[in-house]
């Protein structure tokens, strides 16, 4: 072989598309990347498309976005009003409100594209949240996965402050109020509350200032790092490969599913459309933020059954069930009222982004997973992300306590009341029922396994006596119910040695141990059936 | 604590490298079958299936090109300012309805055409790729951690310390300079949020009709928005005037005011309070005039107006700051001061 470039083989006469990829690989390399990555397996799953529709979303919010940028004007100056939604004329707005006006009335489908851009919005925020409960479920999470489990997480808190700053751009009566809570809420900080409001207020509020600072914050600073993470994460869905539930010819060295191209190419390229397609007939149909019912924002002016945006709700809960404690000293006051909500707000999303790293904590399972766990084999899993879903279900109800009140003709006062027990006693409750309903699942499936299934046919024997006839299941069935891993609890092990010494047991030590008998413990498991008993039984005399 | 203490056995079995055993054997009924044989679909082994398929799919495609069009001629035809009425959904935008609706088929079709073309007629037999362990191989992992050693013993940063701790504090300090430059961010609180506008005689101008207000005026029952003399909407500061300075007055029985203070800052049973909530800020505009409850509606704190406007339930901390009021020469109402304490929200320095 000569290394000689004058005689490095001719690509030549090849199709046009193929020179093109052939310049492109001579440059790029595109070819060792499209060597691993064009026939790439993706498992189907209908759960795996839930991550689909928050990239699509966020793919939608982008390109929506920046048509709006063309025409709104971040800018609290005062105007008066000319435009043609009569019943506003020569009314005193900002410009931030004017020229959202100008769009919902005057540009010929702006009113369509800010639709889309807030529905998107708020189905990118859902579609996070269930996506993080599908990972939190089937314990996606684990090892080599935890990464991407921070990527996902800050995804969905930094999609909530773009959320909060982009519906409080259009300066309207309703986000007005959303921005005056806030202030609220930052002015209760100890020490530092009035400067932190006055820094981010540019002075009093609601000043000049905070529309195009938010602008700035919400087209560039944060959409900025969320594409990073967003990048970041997909990368490393394809470095992982995806997860897969157990089943037949599916073990955690492999991988099972359709060829990137053309299977998974056209379906998940055609769900772009789909989503994009779903979210414009809504935004055709179903009216959002409809700023010129509201009016333009005046601090002294409000309107009833004033709520913030979906995925904001748990914090306008926390401030609305928060008793109004208020300590004065020393020429002081701590607002514990309005502070200690705001010390929680950060602490219920913490909550559950810290939990896979306890649970590997927990087992010391420092192995890669790749196999799905269905989440009744976890249960102290399950019943603790129920658990979390009720505790926030039940801040989203305190949130919409006038709501609820008025629609349900109850007494607020007592809503308000339910709320402050129940944000202590309905996790608990949620945790120990969630829990007894995996456990009756996995004697079922144990059952399943052991005796068949139930096959609704009822036999008369000779004798006269009336059996259900049960169905062996396939061996398919078979191996996917008891594929899944059992832990042993952690012991702590013998204290003192064969010589007499006694070895010190760190505190750390005893928590891990007693957390993993919590977690693996005899009451927290059924013992999956083993080969011996499903011998024994189908041998041959009992048929049950 | 690490959990390399761990007893080994504690810890699941290794699944078996390559699990999958083809052959369910005696030994292991729950044995991994391996992967299903693979079942035909109909377009399989019908072509004319299949070639209904492929009309579905390009009829798919077409009715997106037929939407497209309709959207380009909705844009060109329809008024922007045309509302039409839709069953159920009620009277609507012409223009935004119809660009809604052409520009969601155009790409829903698509999509549904895509899907459906590879779901029918694109191959469906599953196939397993090897995964490979994320973490190096202990070769791979001796190497790296081999020439990082050589990498840090070449750049001497652990022998020079002098070098190191000063690049440290180089690289500590700098990022001052930015925070530095936020200072100017905002003029600093001062007693900025412990006065408004109010002050000794400035005259209670009624929010709707632009006029000062004289007590008669005022019916017993009724609730009135109220601003300073002075204060106009075109002011540049309006609103951040406005959001210390919003006031509202109610018309009491002087011997239903259960306080005393109350009672001595009134006028005639008129009393005057701050609108802005001491919770959070809302303004509060939700009158019960038999309880002489005002409730926010933001949060649901209420207040009640005839007992030195204290919480009677919800998350505020306070009672509503009381503006003392009187009449002047002419009979108009007036203020006889400022807030004696801060409006709105608790705050730090607020005491």
């Amino acid at each position: 072989m000569s290394t000689n470039e004058n005689t490095a083989p001719r690509r030549g006469k090849a199709p046009a598309g193929e020179r093109v990829a052939d310049w492109a690989d001579g440059r790029l390399g595109i070819y060792s990347l499209a060597k691993t990555n064009m026939r790439k397996i993706f498992p189907d799953h209908w759960s795996f498309m839930l991550g689909e529709v928050c990239m699509y979303s966020f793919i939608i919010l982008i390109l929506t976005g920046v048509y709006l940028t063309l025409f709104f004007h971040p800018s609290m100056n005062e105007v008066e009003y000319h435009g043609s939604y009569i019943p506003l004329q020569g009314q005193m707005m900002s410009e931030a409100f004017n020229s959202t006006l100008h769009i919902s009335f005057d540009v010929r489908g702006g009113l369509l594209i800010r639709q889309i851009h807030h529905w998107a919005a708020l189905i990118f925020l859902a579609g996070m949240f269930v996506h993080m409960m599908r990972v939190f479920f089937t314990g996606a999470f684990r090892k080599p996965r935890e990464v991407n489990w921070i990527f996902g997480f800050l995804l969905f808190v930094l999609g909530m402050f773009t959320g909060f700053t982009g519906y409080s751009l259009p300066d309207d009566l309703l986000s007005g109020t959303g921005v005056r809570f806030m202030e609220g809420a930052i002015l209760s900080v100890p020490i530092v509350g009035t400067y932190l409001s006055f820094f981010l207020f540019g002075g009093e509020f609601p000043g000049g200032d905070f529309v195009a600072r938010f602008y700035s914050v919400h087209i560039l600073l944060l959409p900025g790092i969320m594409l990073g993470l967003m990048v970041g994460h997909l990368i490393l869905v394809f470095y992982h490969k995806h997860t897969q539930f157990a089943g037949p010819g599916k073990t955690n060295n492999n991988v099972v599913g359709m060829p990137l191209l053309p299977v998974y190419m056209a379906k998940a390229g055609g769900f772009f459309f789909l989503v994009f397609g779903v979210i414009t007939a809504i935004a055709a149909i179903a009216s959002i933020n409809p700023i010129w019912s509201m009016g333009p924002y005046r601090p002294d002016q409000v309107s009833t059954g004033a709520q913030p945006d979906w995925y904001m709700g748990f914090s306008e809960g926390l401030i609305r069930a928060m008793p109004g404690w208020e300590i004065n000293l020393w020429g002081h006051t701590l607002v514990l009222g309005v502070f200690i909500p705001l010390v929680i707000f950060p602490l219920v999303l913490v909550a559950i982004a810290v939990y896979p790293f306890i649970e590997s904590w927990v087992t010391g399972d420092k192995r890669e997973h790749h196999i799905l766990d269905r989440p009744r084999n976890a249960p102290t899993r399950t019943a603790f992300g129920a658990a979390w879903i009720s505790w926030y279900f039940v801040l989203m109800i305190a949130g919409g306590n006038d709501l609820w009140a008025t629609h349900f003709h109850l007494s607020i006062n007592a809503i308000t009341w339910f709320v402050r027990v129940a944000f202590f006693v309905v996790p608990v409750l949620t945790f120990i029922a969630t829990k007894r309903i995996c456990l009756g699942l996995q004697r079922r499936d144990k059952d399943k396994v052991l005796h068949g299934r139930e096959s609704g046919i009822i036999k008369r024997l000779p004798h006269g006596e009336f059996i259900e006839v049960h169905e062996p299941l396939s061996q398919e069935a078979l191996h996917t119910l008891t594929a899944h891993e059992q832990y042993k609890p952690v012991e702590i092990g013998p204290t003192v040695d064969e010589n007499g010494v006694e070895r010190k047991v760190k505190g750390s030590e005893k928590l891990r141990a007693k957390l993993s008998e919590a977690y693996y413990g005899d009451e927290s498991q059924i013992p999956k059936p083993t080969v011996e008993e499903y011998k024994e039984i189908t041998s041959g005399h009992g048929h049950h | 604590m690490s959990s390399q203490d761990i007893p080994e056995e504690n810890l699941p079995a290794e699944q078996d490298a390559h699990g999958a055993v083809s052959v369910a054997d005696d030994k292991d009924p729950f044995a991994d079958p391996g992967l299903p044989p693979h079942e035909h679909r109909i377009q399989d082994i019908d072509e004319r299936a299949a070639k209904r398929s492929e009309r579905v799919v390009a009829m798919l495609f077409t009715v997106s090109m037929l939407a497209t069009v309709g959207f380009i001629a909705s844009y060109v035809g329809i008024p922007h300012d045309k509302a039409i009425y839709v069953f159920p959904i009620g009277h609507i935008n012409a223009l935004n309805f119809a660009l809604g609706l052409t520009l969601g088929v155009a790409l829903f079709t698509i999509g549904a055409g895509a899907v459906h073309w590879a779901r029918t007629l694109m191959s469906d037999v599953e196939i397993a790729d090897e995964r490979h362990p994320i973490e190096a191989s202990p070769e791979v992992k001796a190497k790296v951690m081999a020439d990082f050693k050589q990498g840090a013993k070449e750049s001497a940063l652990g022998r020079r310390k002098l070098i190191r701790n000063t690049m440290f504090g180089a690289l500590a300090l700098f990022p001052l300079s930015g925070v530095m430059l936020l200072r100017d961010l905002g003029p600093l609180p001062g007693t900025k949020l412990r006065h408004t506008l109010w002050s000794k005689g400035k005259l209670l101008v009624n929010m709707n009709t632009n006029e000062p207000l004289r007590p008669s005026d005022v019916a017993v029952g009724s609730l009135t928005f109220v601003k300073p003399e002075g204060l106009e909407e075109k002011d540049e500061d309006f609103q951040t005037q406005i959001a210390k300075a919003a006031l509202m007055i109610v018309r009491l029985q002087p011997e239903n005011i259960k306080d005393k203070r109350e009672l001595d800052w009134s006028y005639e049973g008129i009393v005057a309070f701050s609108k802005i909530c001491t919770h959070v800020g809302c303004p509060i505009s939700l009158y019960e005039q038999q309880t002489h409850h005002v409730l926010c509606p933001c949060h649901q704190s209420t207040f009640d107006l005839s007992d030195g406007a204290r919480v009677i339930f919800g998350p505020a901390g306070h009672a509503l700051p009381q503006l003392r009021i009187g009449v002047n020469d002419e009979g108009y109402l007036e203020a006889l001061g400022d807030f004696e304490e801060p409006v709105g929200p608790a705050f730090w320095e607020r005491g």
